[in-house]
């Protein structure tokens, strides 16, 4: 059986395929101004990688906020719902699943069979997602892949009052006016950003095990700094920006049993 | 070519600073000469009061240092009139940046003065005053002599803040002084901006401008949104008449006609604050410099 799962972020689309339930390819392309376009190219890219076709494919789950521009699938699934799924097929004993995009973040509660218990999202504000880190990325003018490991070398964080990404951009060059160091200025803005994150998991209640999800789940800096707000160790998956994508193929392997049955 | 280059390193969000000294009124002879300092987030502003009325005032950008802030725009105040520090009875200051105000006799918070500031500009009939600063906006509910009666205050975000809107003033590339009256050459009023974070605001903004709208209608639709943010806090804080608008965007005409429009009341009309100093964007120093006086006089009568 083969089944894809396609997630369609607000800054990149991911591409899940499934045989019999094993992971044999993925893909993925930038979102820009044509989501469905890049939806297109990352489900080619995934189909080529496996040697399959659309036709091979026995169905497809969207999710993501642009799920509706996905027409050829055969069925959606919320972000929530593809986190929850995700998370307990890749760590069974995940029971919250924090999942941090471009533009959003998000904490959800599950059962062991990985359904959706509750959840928060953040969607308002650029504040506790990707974007954030990237903003002040450019202000401290560091490449992004360098914020991390440049915040793991701070011994102390500089107070900074950064609750909005507009402000942040504000107090970060003003800190580099105080000839405050880089690093503790890049471990600060991790640890505002952890703030939020955390706030959310804790309204949620902490339930062990907690696994980090999404394209922020890669910067070392993030992980490490809501490792020390959450006061508890966060696995994080391989790949773990696929993690939306492969829930959505799980759920297109569901339907396909539910059918058969 | 050179044009273009010029024209690229244009900073829109720039706004003018200026000075202002009212000579008709002579400061000899008189004896209670006070100044309120406000130390914003954006924005310093200075105001010198002889017998609690104007005689110069200050507006200029906040530096990354406050004391040095202070310094700069109670110097600029004093330039070319014939007082100095010496002179003054008592020195109030206010802002964000309040405790840091060397010079100053006692830091109030700008909540008290720009309710106290708005009272003296426009009159006793002020019940509301909506302060749009550069990185907060207040909305203040005051009585008949400007106290404070009760107040509500958004400084987590820069949705409806000065800031904001110098962000949409450079990336329309659009001088900051001119973008309310830019944002009202439309035909019709474009639904607001969906996202209130300055930052998604942005990326909307673009979609937007691909799309085919025009800078002016695209401006509209933020605008738009800002001002309904804005309103719904006078709504929480709870709008009596009058309603007035201090800060950066009371010059703001698209900010402050939506605001009228959303909210369904008129502001009462600026003051010719050419002319006679009574400028709303000073109101946190004009009623700092006015508290320095009450807080002189009372220190007197003991």
């Amino acid at each position: 059986v083969i089944t894809a799962g396609i997630d369609l972020g607000t800054q990149s689309v991911k591409v899940v395929i499934l045989k019999d339930g094993g992971v044999i390819s993925r893909g993925q392309a930038f979102s820009g101004f044509e989501p469905a376009k890049a939806a297109e190219q990352a489900v080619g890219e995934a189909l080529k990688k496996a040697k399959l076709t659309l036709t091979n494919v026995n169905h497809i789950t969207a999710t993501g906020s642009g799920m509706d521009m996905a027409p050829y699938a055969n069925s959606t699934i919320s972000m929530m719902g593809a986190d929850a799924k995700a998370g307990v097929c890749l760590f069974p004993k995940a029971r919250t699943i924090v999942d941090i995009g471009a533009e959003e973040a998000r904490a959800v509660k599950c059962d062991e069979k990985g359904v959706m218990i509750d959840f928060v999202v953040n969607e308002r504000c650029a504040a506790g997602a990707g974007t954030f880190i990237e903003a002040m990325a450019r202000a401290l003018e560091v490449k992004l892949e360098e914020m991390g490991p440049l915040s793991l070398k701070a011994e102390r964080a500089s107070p900074i009052n950064a609750t909005c990404v507009i402000f942040g951009e504000s107090d970060v060059v003003s800190l580099i006016h105080r000839q405050e160091s880089k690093p503790e200025i890049a471990r600060a803005i991790f640890d505002a950003m952890a703030d939020r994150v955390s706030s959310m998991v804790f309204r949620l209640g902490v339930n062990p095990d907690v696994v980090l999800v999404g394209g922020v789940a890669k910067d070392v800096g993030f992980v490490a700094s809501l490792k020390r707000k959450l006061g508890i160790d966060v696995l994080i998956p391989e790949n773990p920006e696929f993690a939306g994508a492969l829930g959505a193929a799980l759920n297109a392997a569901s339907r396909i049993r539910e059918m058969q049955q | 070519m050179k044009e273009t280059l010029k024209n690229e390193n244009t900073e829109y969000w720039r706004w003018q600073e200026y000075h202002k000294i009212f000579p008709a009124k002579s400061w000899k002879n008189k004896n209670l000469i006070t100044a309120g300092v406000d130390v914003g987030s954006v924005g310093s502003k200075a105001a010198v009061m002889i017998d609690g009325e104007i005689y110069s005032y200050v507006i200029m950008r906040t530096g990354s240092n406050s004391p040095d802030s202070a310094k700069k725009v109670m110097g600029w105040a004093l330039e070319g009139t014939e007082l100095k520090l010496d002179d003054f009875k008592y020195i109030v200051g206010t802002g964000y940046g309040r405790v840091n105000v060397p010079m100053a006799n006692k830091a109030i918070t700008e909540i008290a003065c720009h309710a106290k500031g708005a009272n003296y500009i426009w009159g006793p009939s002020v019940r509301t005053v909506l302060d749009v600063g550069g990185q907060d906006i207040k909305a203040i509910r005051c009585d008949e002599t400007g106290r404070v009666t009760s107040f509500l205050m958004n400084d987590k975000c820069a949705a409806g803040t000065g800031r904001g809107m110098e962000v949409f003033a450079d990336l329309l590339k659009v001088p900051i002084e001119e973008i309310g009256e830019f944002s009202l050459r439309i035909d019709e009023e474009p639904p607001p901006v969906s996202c209130t974070c300055v930052a998604f605001a942005k990326t909307e903004a673009m979609g937007l401008l691909r799309k085919g709208w025009s800078k002016e209608k695209v401006l509209a639709a933020y605008t738009r949104a800002m001002a309904v943010r804005m309103g719904n806090l006078v709504n929480r804080v709870g709008l009596e008449k009058e309603l007035v608008i201090t800060g950066g965007q009371s010059k703001n005409i698209g900010i402050v006609s939506r605001i009228e429009n959303i909210l369904g009341v008129k502001c009462l009309p600026t003051p010719n604050w050419r002319e006679n100093g009574l400028d709303p964007m000073v109101a946190g120093a004009i009623g700092a410099a006015l508290l320095a006086k009450a807080l002189y006089e009372k220190s007197q009568k003991i």
